[in-house]
């Protein structure tokens, strides 16, 4: 590598916000659904129909911007961004331009131990468009497209970064707690894989140093962490070779392809178009109360920064695994009911860290989805601690748990899985153990210490693991003298 | 009886006391479009059979002694750019010559709530663009007064129709002055309220914050009946007033005395027709007459109206009209690809004066060029809304002509659209102000109706109708239509 370059990157993102109706009219947001089913004549943008703000969405617009510690602007408006395609019923999208309702935001984010302020310029609100399925492979080359118009009006919020990432990395933490936060606060379900929250990034390169910005380039189709990572990754290497070749960048947008892990030209600057903004005339300016941004900053809820800090301070867990829980919401809610009942939080944080993610990952499962209920988890934790089954047994029982929802105490019954303690139970299995194996018995006695570990798993898989090991260590110690 | 000749309100007493019903008087007002139609070309779709079953069901109404609204039964058009559910809304566009809407717009719902009867859709100037009717997709309507005039526009067909009696009112749109104009030229009362007093819901747009509903009708008492049940706060329409509507009959008084009406002399200069002047005149001394005090008084940014008017309405037009681009509904013309699909259905679908408003509209709001095109007409808006303001801290009303000239003829200006715009110079200030004006008959120059227009205060419209009630008492220069006869 010849010449050293910074990278800058700054990152746009829409995020679905979960009222129950559409931004302008009263259809349902819900996913999925019959193809056009959730459709009315405001959202198809027939003739003559007019829009009417959902208070609700202004509301989640609010929420999300103080959560990202913005200015909430008391006077915003809506203006019409211009352009024809298919999927788009009124040929223009009702958005924010000059006067969105939040900005001047941050948020922060740590990459390898070093945390980092990333500014947020602006929060605005807007419509979604519809959804084009083509008969080929674009819409340029189908013989046929068809639309389906239930997400048509499903309000979105645009949250645009400064261009404060210097890397990948940076970028990816940014999005994971932007997912996070947006999560917390309630306001999206933040599924990536259904769209609900969809990333650009503006990536250039500039010499280390430098005050001016690089020619960027805009990448589209992010739809998971993954596919943020790895192209930015290779926009990045495709920037350097360009300009340690002496060649330019050119201004454009540019397609990520997940199968070919490469990015691809979709159109360059002078393509760009033209959206001619103006406001909307059939929407009245929004005028906020003080008083009900303040309502709604009372009631936020306690965000991941806060949570991870808790975590941290009062139930002493590591950075790392306070991270990890308070990534998400609905698993720091999830370790949260768990303490509630058995307060151990370090064990509790170990099996919600291990076997819970694991299984989760493995199923591909959301943590809403999973059948295991917090109390259910805390009551085996308990019957460990009280000795009732072994830590093994603890994990056998958890995944059957996790598969059917059964209740531990229903599992522990059923395998007829209670741990002996009783040393009267125990004596003879040890007995029979110590006949049968006089060569570790010599083993032992003449000194081999590891010799009596063969003896406890004998002991075991003479009892089917049901043995306490603890309690047969002792018995065999005693007996061997 | 010629019921069709008759005015709303003495229909409504000879329904309400049963001496007809309202299947007589729909079917003399359908034999009337059946008797004149082919000359005056008013209506784009006529619904008789549906407007006749209406009929009856209203009058079954009656029969069971159920409370009805003062015009229940009274047979009624709309021009057609305001949505009827299952009955074909086309603003006389070739682009939406088979859209059949699937809802109704909120004055069409109030309408039929009221019991009227819709006798079908009303022609006009393609989305409400033009001043003649000569851009209608479809075919010209015709002036009744003078079949070789035009009847005005762009609710040139609302206008005729109640001017040949072709219905007993009508609602139109006016975005610039059209439905003030066109009831000028055909000698009707025609009233543009207030911005934000009737819901725009259902009214396809041409340029959302200047576009109004309002009624056409035979005279000032019809309006006020009209409008008491049209008019009203819609959640529907973010833009739409919340305000309490009065009952607008109260302000049908013989009497003015003391009221200020101002007279703008910018209305009077360069351009008028002096007969019109002279009739304006005439008009204001008759208001003195019966105890009104007028005075000229100076709108200083009336010149800036016509030019700010084409940026402004262009502007929203070039958006608005956007949507019809062939994938949904309307006319679609095949082509190779989608984008060639839209050019297509846009190029073919369109006529002449909207394409021209789009490419204006688009290049206003174009990127470089926005400040100085668009922000500088709202700028211009602005000052001429401060200019009504002005003037109504001293006067009620303000007295203007409707139209600089009368009904000018087929082919006159169609070639050359400034002074095609320059009719609209009158009504235009009114939209940008947002305030509303009504336009009242007052007297005929060559057998063609002149139009005098009132403006009011924002919500004024009762003391617009109170002046045009006095006119119409006192002088029967308000009804043009005694010398129709024999035209059609």
């Amino acid at each position: 590598m010849s010449a050293q370059y910074e990278v800058v990157i700054g990152l746009e993102v829409h995020a679905e916000l979960k009222t129950d109706t559409k931004i302008f009219c009263s259809c349902p947001t819900e996913f999925g659904g019959e193809e056009n089913t959730h459709v009315c004549p405001v959202c198809l943008g027939l003739p003559g129909v007019l829009p009417v703000l959902n208070k609700k969405v202004l509301e989640y617009a609010v929420r999300a911007g103080l959560a990202l510690n913005c200015e909430i602007a008391s006077f915003s408006k809506f203006d019409r961004k211009n352009y024809f395609y298919p999927d788009l019923p009124k040929a223009y999208q009702i958005s924010q331009y000059d006067l969105p309702i939040c900005k001047k935001g941050y948020l922060e984010i740590e990459v390898n131990g070093r945390k980092k302020t990333i500014g947020i310029t602006r929060v605005h609100m807007e419509e979604d468009a519809g959804k084009l399925v083509h008969g080929g492979a674009t819409i340029a080359t189908s013989r046929y497209s068809l639309v389906d118009y239930n997400r048509t009006g499903v309000p979105l919020i645009e949250i645009v970064s400064e261009p404060d990432m210097r890397s990948a990395e940076e970028a990816r933490a940014y999005m994971e707690k932007l997912k996070a936060i947006l999560e917390y606060t309630g306001v999206s379900d933040v599924r990536m894989e259904q769209g609900s929250l969809r990333c650009d990034a503006n990536i250039s390169l500039r010499p280390m140093g430098a005050k001016e910005f690089g020619t960027k380039t805009e990448i589209k189709n992010l739809n998971s962490f993954r596919a943020l990572q790895k192209a930015i990754e290779y926009e990045i290497e495709r920037q350097r070779d360009i300009l340690e070749e002496g060649g330019k960048i050119i201004q454009e947008t540019r397609s990520w392809d997940e199968g070919k892990g490469v990015t691809v030209s979709l159109r360059s600057k002078e393509e760009a178009h033209d959206y001619r903004y103006f406001p909307d005339p059939d929407l009245v300016p929004v005028v906020i109360d003080p008083q009900w941004v303040q309502e709604i900053r009372d009631s936020l809820p306690e965000l991941p920064d806060a949570k991870r800090e808790r975590l941290v301070q009062e139930m002493g867990l590591s950075e790392y695994d306070a991270g990890i829980i308070t990534g998400s919401r609905a698993l720091a809610d999830f370790f949260d009911q768990v303490v509630a009942e058995y307060n151990e939080p370090k064990m509790v944080a170990n099996w919600i860290m291990g076997e819970f993610l694991r299984l989760l990952n493995a199923n591909n499962l959301e943590v809403a989805e999973s059948k295991v209920k917090p109390r259910s988890l805390a009551a085996l934790l308990k019957a460990q601690a009280e000795g009732t089954i072994s830590g093994k047994m603890a994990k056998t029982v958890f995944e059957e748990m996790f598969e059917t929802g059964k209740e531990p105490g229903t599992i522990i019954k059923e395998k007829g899985m209670v741990q002996i303690s009783d040393e009267g139970a125990l004596a003879a299995v040890v007995e029979k153990v110590i006949a049968a194996n006089p060569q570790s018995v010599e083993d032992y006695k003449a000194g081999k210490e590891k010799a009596i570990g063969f003896l406890v798993g004998q002991v075991m898989k003479e009892t089917k693991g049901q043995a306490n090991p603890g309690l047969v260590n002792k018995l065999l110690k005693d007996k061997l003298g | 009886m010629d019921l069709y000749k008759k005015t709303a309100h003495e229909l409504s007493s000879l329904l309400q006391k049963r001496e007809v019903s309202s299947e007589e008087l729909t079917r003399s007002v359908l034999d009337r479009i059946n008797k004149v139609e082919e000359k005056v070309k008013a209506f784009v779709t006529v619904t008789g059979e549906q407007a006749l079953e209406q009929a009856r069901e209203i009058d079954e109404k009656r029969a069971r002694g159920e409370a009805m609204s003062p015009l229940a039964g009274i047979p009624m058009a709309m021009k057609d750019n305001i949505c009827t559910k299952g009955v074909t809304t086309t603003c006389a566009s070739k682009i939406l010559y088979n859209f059949v809407p699937p809802y109704n717009a909120t004055v069409t719902e109030k309408l039929l709530e009221a019991g009227t009867i819709l006798l079908g859709k009303c022609n006009m100037d393609e989305f409400a663009m033009g001043s003649s009717n000569e851009n209608s997709g479809f075919f010209p309507t015709r002036n009744p007064h003078d079949l070789s005039a035009v009847p005005g526009g762009s609710s040139g067909g609302a206008a005729a129709a109640v001017a040949a009696d072709e219905a007993v009112f009508t609602l139109g749109s006016d975005t610039g002055g059209s439905i003030r104009q066109p009831a000028a030229f055909c000698g009707v009362v025609g009233l543009k309220p207030t911005y934000g007093y009737v819901s725009r819901y259902g009214l396809i747009a041409y340029a959302s914050s200047l576009d109004q509903i309002g009624p056409l009708t035979k005279d000032i008492t019809d309006c006020a009946l009209v409008l008491n049940v049209i008019a009203g706060h819609d959640p529907k329409d973010s833009t739409s007033a919340p305000v309490e509507v009065p009952d607008f009959t109260r302000y049908l008084v013989d009497d003015v005395k003391g009221l200020k009406i101002g007279i703008p002399k910018e209305y009077m200069g360069e351009g008028i027709d002096p007969r019109i002047a002279a009739y304006l005149k005439q008009a204001a001394a008759k208001l003195e007459e019966l105890g009104a005090m007028c005075e000229e008084v100076s709108l200083p940014h009336t010149e800036y109206a016509l030019p700010a008017y084409y940026i402004i309405a262009s502007a929203e037009a070039s958006s608005n009209l956007a949507r019809y681009d062939g994938v949904r509904y309307g006319l679609r013309v095949e082509a190779e690809d989608v984008i060639s699909m839209f050019c297509k259905t846009r190029s073919q679908g369109f006529g002449e004066e909207v394409k021209r408003r789009i490419m204006l509209g688009t290049y206003a709001l174009s990127s470089g060029y926005y400040d100085a095109y668009y922000l500088k007409a709202l700028k211009v808006r602005t000052l001429i809304k401060r200019d009504f303001d002005q003037a109504f801290l001293k006067y009620d009303c303000l007295l203007t002509p409707t139209s600089p000239t009368t009904a000018f003829k087929f082919g006159e200006k169609v070639n050359d659209p400034l002074a095609m715009y320059l009719s609209d110079v009158c009504t235009i200030p009114i939209n940008l102000a947002g305030v509303p004006g009504l336009s009242l008959p007052f007297g005929t120059v060559e057998g063609l109706p002149v139009g005098i227009q009132f403006i009011g205060k924002p919500f004024g419209e009762g003391t617009l109708l109170r002046v045009g009630y006095a006119l119409e008492q006192n002088t029967d220069l308000t009804k043009p239509k005694a010398q129709m006869e024999g035209v059609i």
